[in-house]
């Protein structure tokens, strides 16, 4: 299968956008862009999600993909025009040395600096450098001069390319989540011809990575009878891993959750995902990982609940300045999507 | 009562695989209630409705269904499952100890070879169903399916003992309530809940659908009548534990005085339960919409979280009464 050149541009300005948590225009406008021509509705509510409806009567669907990616935030200006920092989601601390970033909204150039190793003593060699011992540093000689660019609050992102590699695979930063809005995008294309008697919701969410919000309140607003989350999740299929803890195999096919430390994923949609696939003959894995979390934990609970599971682009090395993923697995969690959504529209999931 | 405990207990049901215990229940309640639905997640509804004009207050009362268990996430060449947990499992719990899965496929747990005991952690255990290959284990189970513990309830002579009392024990002491409770000026709203050992998830979402003016957990309390244990006032054989608090709940004032005042009304053995850690459905019904005011009557219990939990039968009677004294009263908060 071959991705088609437009696929993959689309892939590439929505990894490569700014969209840390509390601030996901740059990507949210890419999506509006995208989505106003597949659906009857597009709107965005109070803290940012982007909800596009596509009116129907019939089973009130709602599928996720959260907008924001992990970020640092400037916390502190010293006075030699350093800028100290703290995390904005999930980061290790040993992926952050020696990156390049980008700082606020003007994309200033930044680099995270360290010592360099001839100035360091032979226990400091052996330690990850905390936190609390980096900083970034904008070019700046002063505080002064450092105020004129930069406020406390501004956000820094990775600056990390987007590029194909290997076969049929790319790389780049915040595949986690761009790679899932890519998928919803694509499914609401796919089923832009296709009458469905569904009125379904695609919604681009914020702040997923610091405690899954916009999925709550969206959730809320639309109290759906079904949820879909489409993720990038982990994947560590790489050497020195056993087989039962690699969690997902980039190339294997979507990724249907099981269970993760915010949703038990319902049984009967996941039994009905994977019948889907068998039907279709679309590869599928399960994500075998248990520990994590995605905006599923808040669309289940809302108000009265909604049976909830979550289909997965595997990505390796997802929460740092590069991630890796299959356009071929993209592929087929849109049409696994796609193909669930069709049999839903016909009555074909019982619950 | 007895069988009821033993039927409840003896059945399988891990969070989020409710679909066995659930019909147990429904059979058990079902000719004693009004109403019976079950909602999106899958929690059982189960309404006894006042006699009309009678103006009582909406109360639910929620006991979970769900029993602590283990979930299969890798089958290997051999037919070994590995597999992560379902709520609070601890690997030293678990080890040599038998599962069982839905249809009633039945593993023993065993361990990679350790170098030392400190290194048991789950990811070293699997499942041994005794299959000889991957292709024959996956004929019976696959990743995604649940067992919980495979043990049966044993009588101690005042004390049972069994698997999953916490909360089968709960769900008994409803539905022998409903059972008994002839008339009553509230509408009550019967509640066996899912998920709650993985995070309290099916009280949160059925209370936002009872909305309820004042919320009530049935559920198990450690205690700390055992050698060197925990230092704690609850213990066996000392009566319905009334909560003051727990690490999900500060009991409302009210709610716990209405408890009090019931049991030393009717001469019902009670005792005071604060649990350092630890939580119940009360937690998340006490937070839904703009408030609920709750509490729980906790049925003190050794060994929680292993497949012998001991219980004394004389606290399970005592909290028996004292729901049904609840819910016979005209209640003002």
């Amino acid at each position: 299968m071959v991705t088609p050149a437009k696929t993959i541009e689309l892939f590439r300005r929505l990894s490569e956008a700014p969209g840390p948590s509390g601030q996901e225009d740059e990507v949210r406008s890419i999506l509006r862009g995208e989505v106003e021509k597949l659906v009857d509705e597009v709107h965005s509510d109070t803290m940012g999600d982007l909800i596009a409806r596509r009116k129907g009567r019939g089973k009130k669907v709602m599928v996720a993909a959260h907008m924001d990616e992990v970020a640092l935030m400037i916390s502190h200006i010293e006075k030699e025009g350093l800028l100290r920092f703290r995390k904005v989601g999930g980061i290790d601390d040993r992926v952050l040395l020696t990156k390049t970033v980008h700082v606020g909204r003007d994309r200033l150039p930044g680099v995270i600096g360290a010592k360099p190793i001839h100035l360091q003593e032979p226990r400091e060699r052996e330690q990850v450098i905390k936190l609390d011992n980096l900083f970034i540093d904008i070019g700046a000689r002063s505080r002064e001069e450092a105020e004129k660019l930069v406020k406390v609050g501004d956000y820094a992102v990775f600056t990390t390319r987007f590029e194909r590699f290997g076969s049929g695979l790319v790389k780049g930063k915040a595949l986690d989540d761009r790679a899932g809005c890519l998928v919803l995008l694509e499914t609401l294309r796919a089923l832009q011809q296709t009458p469905l008697k569904l009125d379904l919701y695609g919604v681009f969410t914020v702040q997923e990575e610091i405690g899954t919000r916009g999925a709550a309140v969206t959730a809320y607003d639309i109290a759906p009878d079904i949820g879909f989350v489409l993720e990038g999740t982990v994947c560590s299929d790489t050497p020195g891993t056993d087989p039962h803890g690699q969690s997902t195999v980039v190339g294997a096919g979507p990724a249907i959750s099981i269970m993760d430390a915010g949703t038990i994923a319902d049984r009967r949609l996941v039994d009905f995902l994977v019948a889907t696939a068998e039907e279709n003959g679309i590869p599928y894995q399960f994500r075998r990982a248990t520990t994590g979390g995605n905006d599923g934990a808040r669309i289940h609970l809302a108000r009265e609940g909604a049976p909830t599971a979550s289909i997965s682009v595997p990505c390796r090395y997802i929460h740092s300045p590069v991630s890796v993923c299959s356009l071929e697995d993209l592929e087929r969690a849109a049409r696994l999507l796609t193909a669930a959504l069709k049999k839903i529209a016909e009555g074909g999931l019982k619950l | 009562m007895k069988e009821l405990i033993k039927k409840l207990v003896e059945t399988y049901g891990p969070s989020g695989s409710e679909e066995q215990i659930r019909q147990a229940i429904m059979e058990e309640v079902g000719p004693f209630v009004d109403d019976l639905r079950v909602d999106p997640l899958g929690n059982l509804i189960a309404v006894k409705r006042a006699a009309k004009g009678d103006g009582g207050k909406k109360i639910m009362v929620a006991g979970h269904m769900d029993e602590i268990g283990v979930m299969v996430t890798h089958v290997d060449e051999k037919g070994f499952l590995r597999f992560g947990v379902i709520g609070g499992v601890s690997p030293q719990v678990l080890l040599g100890e038998r599962v069982v899965f839905a249809d009633g496929t039945v593993g023993v747990i065993g361990s990679e070879r350790l170098d030392e005991p400190k290194d048991l952690r789950v990811e070293k255990l699997f499942i041994d169903i005794g299959a000889k290959d991957k292709a024959q284990a996956e004929k019976v189970t696959g990743i995604g399916r649940s067992a919980g513990y495979y043990r049966k309830l044993d009588d101690l002579g005042g004390r049972l003992v069994s698997k999953a009392m916490d909360d089968r024990i709960g769900c008994a002491v409803m539905i022998q309530a409903a059972r008994e409770l002839k008339k009553s000026p509230n509408d009550v709203y019967l509640v066996f809940t899912v998920q709650e050992e993985v995070g309290l998830r099916g009280a949160r979402t059925s209370a936002f659908a009872v909305d309820p003016d004042l919320g009530i957990a049935v559920d198990v309390t450690r205690t700390g009548d055992t050698p060197k244990g925990l230092t704690m006032a609850v213990e066996l054989g000392g009566g319905a534990a009334i909560k003051v608090k727990d690490s999900s709940l500060v009991a409302h004032p009210k709610v716990k005085e209405l408890m009090t005042e019931v049991a030393r009304a009717e001469g019902i053995p009670h005792q005071f339960e604060v649990l350092e850690a630890g939580g119940t459905d009360a937690g998340a019904i006490h937070l839904t919409r703009e408030g609920v005011p709750s509490g729980t009557i906790s049925i003190p219990t050794r060994y929680i979280h292993t497949p012998s939990e001991v219980v004394d039968y004389g606290d399970v009677q005592a909290c028996v009464r004292l729901l049904k004294g609840i819910l016979e009263r005209r209640v003002e908060l």
